[in-house]
């Protein structure tokens, strides 16, 4: 993980999020919510950041093979962007949809792939943007106002 | 109630306890840890049969009082461990979900 300050102004985090161990998916968001809470951020805005990060994260193990997630903490926002090189999302309005999923048998079987990553990120968040290409990856932006 | 009140008043076995003044202000029953993340409130009692190291995550993330493992369920000694790095409030209930979210109710 690398941490910027600018002008006390910005801090950034970033971090490498393995998709090769599905039991060590969270890493990132457990520390995020680490830093943010030393930054004395409200709780409330901890946990909308937090939840929406950890479901960014498991979407990069499930379905890209890991990526990279950045954290960018504003005067007032909080920035998060998640980037992967995985397969795209065919139909970014359907992935919207609460229940709807790709995911695998195994993946179901450790209590995930309920179709909940991707509304629960819009959910958490103030704002979200979705960038995808098939067979080129996919970027996610999302914003969580601290006012 | 607070989390070191379970055990006495009902008999759950404390597999890890943190913070065991933590007040409890609710009760969320789930599996599906996706759903529990969107649904839980922070400070909840989160009923689930899932012990795999994930549900230490989300209970983290969401910031739940405690997670209560019904039908008898167990932590593996990596997940117990990890739930002793992470500060999370672990326990067992040997009732079904069901049952174990009434008994809470009624307290």
């Amino acid at each position: 993980m690398v941490t910027v300050r600018y002008m006390d102004k910005l801090i950034k985090f970033e971090f490498d999020v393995d998709g090769t161990d599905f039991t060590s998916a969270g890493q990132a968001s457990v520390n995020v919510k680490k830093h943010l809470r030393q930054l004395g951020l409200s709780p409330e805005v901890i946990r909308r950041v937090s939840i929406a990060m950890y479901e960014g994260e498991i979407n990069m193990v499930i379905h890209a093979k890991g990526g990279k997630a950045e954290v960018n903490v504003y005067e007032d926002r909080v920035e998060i962007i998640l980037r992967d090189t995985g397969p795209g999302i065919k139909d970014i309005n359907l992935a919207m949809q609460e229940g709807y999923s790709t995911a695998t048998d195994n993946v179901r079987s450790l209590g995930f792939g309920a179709g909940m990553g991707l509304p629960n990120m819009k959910r958490y968040t103030d704002n979200m943007e979705i960038e995808s290409v098939l067979g080129e990856g996919t970027t996610i932006k999302m914003t969580v106002n601290l006012n | 109630m607070k989390v070191c009140e379970l055990k006495e008043k009902f008999g759950f076995a404390e597999l890890n306890i943190e913070d065991g003044q933590r007040e409890i202000n609710g009760v969320y029953c789930g599996d599906l840890l996706s759903w529990v993340m969107g649904r839980a409130k922070e400070s909840n009692a989160w009923i689930t049969i899932m012990s795999n190291v994930n549900v230490l995550a989300v209970a983290s993330l969401s910031d739940v009082a405690c997670v209560i493992l019904s039908e008898g369920v167990l932590l593996d000694d990596e997940v117990l461990k990890t739930a002793q790095s992470k500060g999370i409030n672990v326990l067992s209930s040997p009732y079904p979900t069901y049952e174990t979210a009434v008994m809470l109710s009624k307290a």
